[in-house]
C-alpha cells in the first residue's frame, strides 16, 4: 500500500531463494496432511515457552500447535544433588512470562537464587557500578537451565489436548508457499521430517537456535561474526558459606569473569576468555584453576599508577557533587574448590537476523539474535521475544486473522528489532571496549564507569531497560 | 508512479461500465457510457452526468500500457448492448458486476488492489464481535461466536467472512459474481475449519429472502449499499432475514464534497488506492438518509461511527467524524409490528369488545343500584 506512495525498499518481502534446505516448488500434493495453526520448530528454552504461551492463551483455545525438538524428552524425576553448570540469569520480565503459563511456580518448586545487587568492576582500574533495587526487590533470578526446562515440559503435558508435542523429530525440508494466492496451491507452509511424515502449517516459528534451520531455509540474510572468546562454565564451592545474593562481574583484558550465586555455598563461574586460555583453564587441575579463578578476581596486577589517579581525581569530584557516599569496591566471597566435571567450554559470537519475519514465518529466541554472555541478555531477550508475538498472535486470533499474515507480524519485529538491537549493539560495544589495555581506552571506560555509578536515573534506566 | 501498481498487475485492464440499468429515483440523471475502438487499444470514454454538478468529467481507459492522465474531460457515447431500463425487481447493479469482475482473482493478494479492504478488518472485525458479544450471555474462550448465523451479503472474495467463521460464527457469504464466489470457495477449502463453517453462494439478496426469513443472527452489507440499485429494498430484505433482536452491520461511504474530493477525485484518480471507476459518488449514502430507511423498517441504529483511512501507513482508524467512511449497527426491534399487526388490532378490538360486554353488566348493574 504505502509503497505506491512512499517508495519503500523494503516493503515488498522477496520471495525466498534456494538454499540447501529450501524447496520452492509449488506443492501441489497431498491435501490429507493435518493442518496446524502454528508449528514452533525447536524446543529449547524459547521454544517451549512459546508453545506454552500460546497453549495457555485463552484465544487459542480453538487452534492447534506443534512443538517439534530434535532431541529426546527430558525426564527430569527427582532433581540431583549437584547443581548443574549451565544456569541463566532471568529478568524479572522473564520471571512474569513464566509465571502467565504456570512455569515459574514449578521453578519456585524446585530451586533458584534470587539475587539483589550487581557489582561490575574493571581490571585496570578502581572504577566500579553497583546495581540495585531501592526497594530491596529481586534483581534477578540465578536459575539452571535443566529446571527450567523441566518446569515448561510439565506445563506443555497439562495442555496437551491443545499442543502436540514430538521429540526426536527433525525438519528435514520446508516448502513454502507461492507468494500470490493461486487457485489451485495450498497457502500454508508445509514441514517434511526426518521420518517422511508432513504437515502444513499457517504460521511457522523458528526458535532452532543460532544456526537456524528455518532461518537459513527462508534465505534471510544473517549478520554475525564470532568472536575471538570462548566461555568457560563450571560449578564453585565458595570458602565459606555466605548470603551470597551479590551477581559479580570482573572486566578482565581477556575478558568478563561473573561469579552468580546459586545457594549459599555454592556459586556458577562464566569466564570468557580467549581460546587457548579457555582450552587450558578446562584442562589444568582442579586446585590451579581455583587459585586462577581467584586471582582472576582480586589480583590487582592491571592497575597503572596513572589510570588510578585519573580515577580518583573523577572520584574526588564525584564526592563534591553527590551528598551520599558511594560504596567502596568489595571483593566477591573466594572459592575453595570446582565441581568435578563440570568445567565446560563453547564459543562465543555475536548474530543478528535481517528479518524477524516473512510471510508465515516467525523467528524468536537466538535464531534471530545472538549475543555475549556480557551483560546475561541472551535467554532474557529471547522470553521478551516470546512475550511480544504470543501478545500480537494474542491479539490477531480474537481478531479472527490469519495467523501468518504480515501485517500483525512486522509489528512484532518493529516491536522486538527496536529494543534487540540496541542491546546487542550496546553488548558488543562493551565487550570491545573492555577488551584492551590501551591507556587512553583504559581511561574513557574508567570515567564513563564512574560517572555512570554517580548518575542514579542513569543506572535505573539501564536496569529497566534490561529487565524487560 | 501512480500507475505503477496497474503496470505490475497482471495484464488484464479495467472496464469500467456504468449500466443505465440503474435508475435513481431520488436524483433523476442517467449515466451513459460507451466504447471506442481506437487503432489497437480498447479505450472506454464516459459521461456523467451528475445532477448536482453541472458538470461534466471524463474517464480514459486504455489497456495496461495506458498513462495515466489527472486530466479529465468528457465526451457522450453511447454504450451499445446495455439495457436501458431495468426490468426486474433486482437491487443487483450489472454495471457493478462487471467492474468487480474483472478483479475477482486479486482478492487475496494482501498488498494488492483490495489491500485497504484488508487492512478494514482490523476495524470491522472487532465492530462486529464486540457488539454481537454484547448479546451472547457467556461466550467460549475461542470460539466467540459459537452458535451465531451471519449472512455476509456482497461477501466478495470472502475477506470479512473468513474472520466471522474464524471465530466460531457459521457464516453465509452471498455475492451476484460468481467469479468472486469462486475465488472465496476456493480460498476457503484449504482450510478445514472455515470449510465446515463457511457457505458460499451465487445470488442477490432478493433470491433468499423467503427461504431464509428470520433466520439469522447478524446480516454484515459492508461496503456494499454504495453499489446497490435500490437502497430501501435492499434494506427491507435485510430486516427480513433478520431474526427479532438480530443486528444490522452495515459499513459504507457518506455523501459529502469531502467524500467526492478524497474518496473519489483523490483515491480513484489521482493516488489510486481504489481502483478506478469502482464508486459513484451519486450512490453514496449519508448517514442520515440511511437511519432514516433503517428506522422506517423497524431496525433501531445504535451506533454510527466514523472510519478514516491513512493511505501512507495503510491502517484505518476510529473517528468521530463521519464525512468519510462510516460503520453502523442496527438492531431489529422484538416486537413484530408489520406481519401480525393486522391479527394483533383484530384481537385487540375483539378484547375490547368482550371488555365492553363484561363491563356493561357491572354498570348497569350500578346504574340499577
Amino acid at each position: 500500500m504505502a509503497a505506491r506512495l512512499v517508495s519503500r525498499c523494503g516493503a515488498v518481502r522477496a520471495a525466498p531463494h534456494s538454499g540447501p534446505l529450501v524447496s520452492c516448488r509449488r506443492w501441489s500434493g497431498a491435501s490429507t496432511d493435518t493442518v496446524y495453526d502454528v508449528v514452533v520448530s525447536g524446543g529449547g528454552l524459547v521454544g517451549a515457552a512459546m508453545a506454552c504461551a500460546l497453549g495457555y492463551d485463552i484465544h487459542f483455545h480453538d487452534k492447534k500447535i506443534l512443538l517439534l525438538e530434535a532431541g529426546p524428552k527430558k525426564v527430569l524425576e527427582k532433581l540431583s544433588e549437584t547443581y548443574s553448570n549451565r544456569v541463566s540469569s532471568i529478568s524479572p520480565g522473564s520471571a512474569t512470562l513464566l509465571s502467565s503459563f504456570g512455569a515459574w511456580d514449578h521453578i519456585c518448586n524446585m530451586r533458584y537464587r534470587a539475587f539483589r545487587r550487581m557489582q561490575v568492576w574493571d581490571a585496570c582500574s578502581e572504577a566500579l557500578i553497583m546495581f540495585d533495587k531501592d526497594n530491596l526487590d529481586d534483581m534477578g533470578y540465578i536459575v539452571e537451565n535443566d529446571v527450567i526446562m523441566h518446569a515448561l515440559t510439565k506445563q506443555l503435558e497439562a495442555v496437551s489436548d491443545r499442543v502436540t508435542v514430538l521429540y526426536r523429530s527433525k525438519a528435514i525440508r520446508y516448502t513454502w508457499p507461492c507468494p500470490f494466492p493461486m487457485a489451485d496451491s495450498s497457502p500454508w507452509v508445509h514441514i517434511t521430517l526426518g521420518d517422511g511424515s508432513t504437515f502444513q502449517t499457517k504460521l511457522l516459528i523458528g526458535a532452532d537456535g543460532h544456526n537456524s534451520g528455518v532461518r537459513q531455509a527462508a534465505g534471510i540474510q544473517n549478520v554475525s561474526w564470532n568472536y575471538d572468546q570462548s566461555a568457560v562454565v563450571a560449578t564453585l564451592h565458595l570458602s565459606e558459606a555466605t548470603e551470597n545474593n551479590v551477581a559479580w562481574q570482573r572486566f578482565l583484558p581477556s575478558g568478563p569473569i561473573a561469579l552468580l550465586p546459586l545457594s549459599d555455598t555454592l556459586s556458577s563461574l562464566v569466564w570468557s576468555t580467549s581460546h587457548e586460555h579457555a582450552a587450558e583453564l578446562v584442562s589444568m587441575d582442579e586446585e590451579k584453576f581455583v587459585d586462577a579463578v581467584n586471582s582472576a578476581f582480586w589480583s590487582d596486577a592491571d592497575h597503572t599508577d596513572f589510570i588510578d589517579t585519573a580515577g580518583a581525581m573523577l572520584q574526588y569530584a564525584v564526592s563534591l557533587l553527590k551528598p551520599t557516599k558511594v560504596s567502596a569496591r568489595q571483593l566477591p566471597p573466594s572459592v575453595a574448590r570446582v565441581d568435578a566435571k563440570s568445567r565446560v567450554l563453547f564459543p562465543l559470537g555475536l548474530g543478528h537476523a535481517a528479518e524477524y519475519v516473512r510471510p508465515r514465518v516467525a523467528l524468536i529466541g537466538d535464531a534471530a539474535h545472538r549475543v555475549h554472555p556480557l551483560a546475561g541478555q541472551g535467554v532474557n531477550m529471547g522470553f521478551g521475544d516470546v512475550s511480544s508475538l504470543a501478545h500480537h498472535l494474542s491479539t490477531a486470533a480474537f481478531n479472527g486473522k490469519d495467523l501468518g499474515s504480515m501485517s500483525h507480524l512486522t509489528g512484532y519485529e518493529t516491536e522486538r528489532q527496536r529494543h534487540n538491537t540496541v542491546l546487542l549493539a550496546a553488548t558488543d560495544l562493551l565487550k570491545r571496549l573492555y577488551s584492551t589495555s590501551a591507556s587512553p581506552l583504559v581511561l574513557l571506560r574508567t570515567w564513563g564507569l564512574q560517572a555512570t555509578n554517580a548518575v542514579s536515573p542513569l543506572k535505573e534506566q539501564i536496569m529497566a531497560f534490561a529487565s524487560k | 508512479m501512480w500507475g505503477g501498481r496497474k503496470l505490475g498487475s497482471s495484464g488484464g485492464w479495467f472496464l469500467r461500465v456504468l449500466g443505465p440499468g440503474g435508475w435513481n429515483t431520488k436524483a433523476a440523471r442517467r449515466l451513459i457510457s460507451s466504447a471506442v475502438y481506437v487503432k489497437n487499444q480498447l479505450s472506454w470514454t464516459l459521461q456523467i452526468k451528475p445532477g448536482i454538478f453541472n458538470e461534466y468529467r471524463t474517464i480514459w481507459f486504455k489497456s495496461y500500457r495506458m498513462i495515466f492522465s489527472c486530466l479529465n474531460r468528457i465526451k457522450s457515447f453511447r454504450y451499445p448492448w446495455a439495457r436501458l431500463y431495468s426490468t426486474s425487481q433486482t437491487t443487483v447493479d450489472s454495471g457493478e458486476v462487471k467492474t468487480f469482475l474483472a478483479l475477482a482473482h486479486k482478492w487475496w493478494d494482501e498488498q494488492g488492489v483490495y489491500a485497504p479492504l484488508h487492512s478494514m478488518n482490523d476495524l470491522r472485525v472487532p465492530f462486529i464481535r464486540d457488539n454481537l458479544l454484547k448479546t451472547i450471555p457467556n461466550h467460549q474462550p475461542g470460539k466467540p461466536l459459537l452458535g451465531m448465523k451471519i449472512l455476509d451479503v456482497g461477501c466478495g472474495g470472502g475477506l470479512l467472512t473468513e474472520p466471522l467463521g474464524r471465530l466460531g460464527a457459521s457464516v453465509i457469504g452471498i455475492d451476484p459474481v460468481d467469479e468472486n464466489v469462486k475465488t472465496a470457495q476456493c480460498h476457503k477449502s484449504f482450510d478445514p475449519v472455515l470449510d465446515k463453517r463457511i457457505e458460499y453462494r451465487v445470488c442477490s439478496l432478493e433470491e433468499i429472502v423467503e427461504e431464509t426469513a428470520e433466520t439469522f443472527d447478524a446480516v454484515v452489507a459492508s461496503e456494499v449499499v454504495e453499489h446497490v440499485i435500490d437502497l430501501e429494498t435492499f434494506l427491507q430484505c435485510c430486516c427480513q432475514v433478520l431474526k427479532p433482536g438480530g443486528s444490522l452491520f452495515i459499513t459504507t461511504i457518506n455523501k459529502t464534497q469531502l467524500s467526492y474530493a478524497l474518496g473519489i477525485v483523490f483515491s480513484e484518480q489521482i493516488a489510486g488506492i481504489v481502483p478506478k471507476g469502482t464508486h459513484t459518488w451519486e450512490k453514496f449514502v449519508s448517514p442520515e438518509t440511511l437511519e432514516s430507511i433503517l428506522e422506517s423498517n423497524g431496525l433501531s441504529v445504535q451506533t454510527v461511527v466514523g472510519m478514516l483511512y491513512n493511505p501512507f501507513s495503510g491502517y484505518w482508524h476510529w473517528s468521530e467524524n463521519t464525512s468519510l467512511n462510516y460503520a453502523a449497527h442496527a438492531v431489529k426491534s422484538r416486537v413484530q409490528e408489520h406481519p401480525t399487526s393486522a391479527e394483533f388490532v383484530l384481537k385487540g378490538e375483539t378484547e375490547e369488545l368482550q371488555a365492553n360486554t363484561c363491563t356493561n353488566p357491572a354498570v348497569h348493574e350500578e346504574l340499577k343500584k
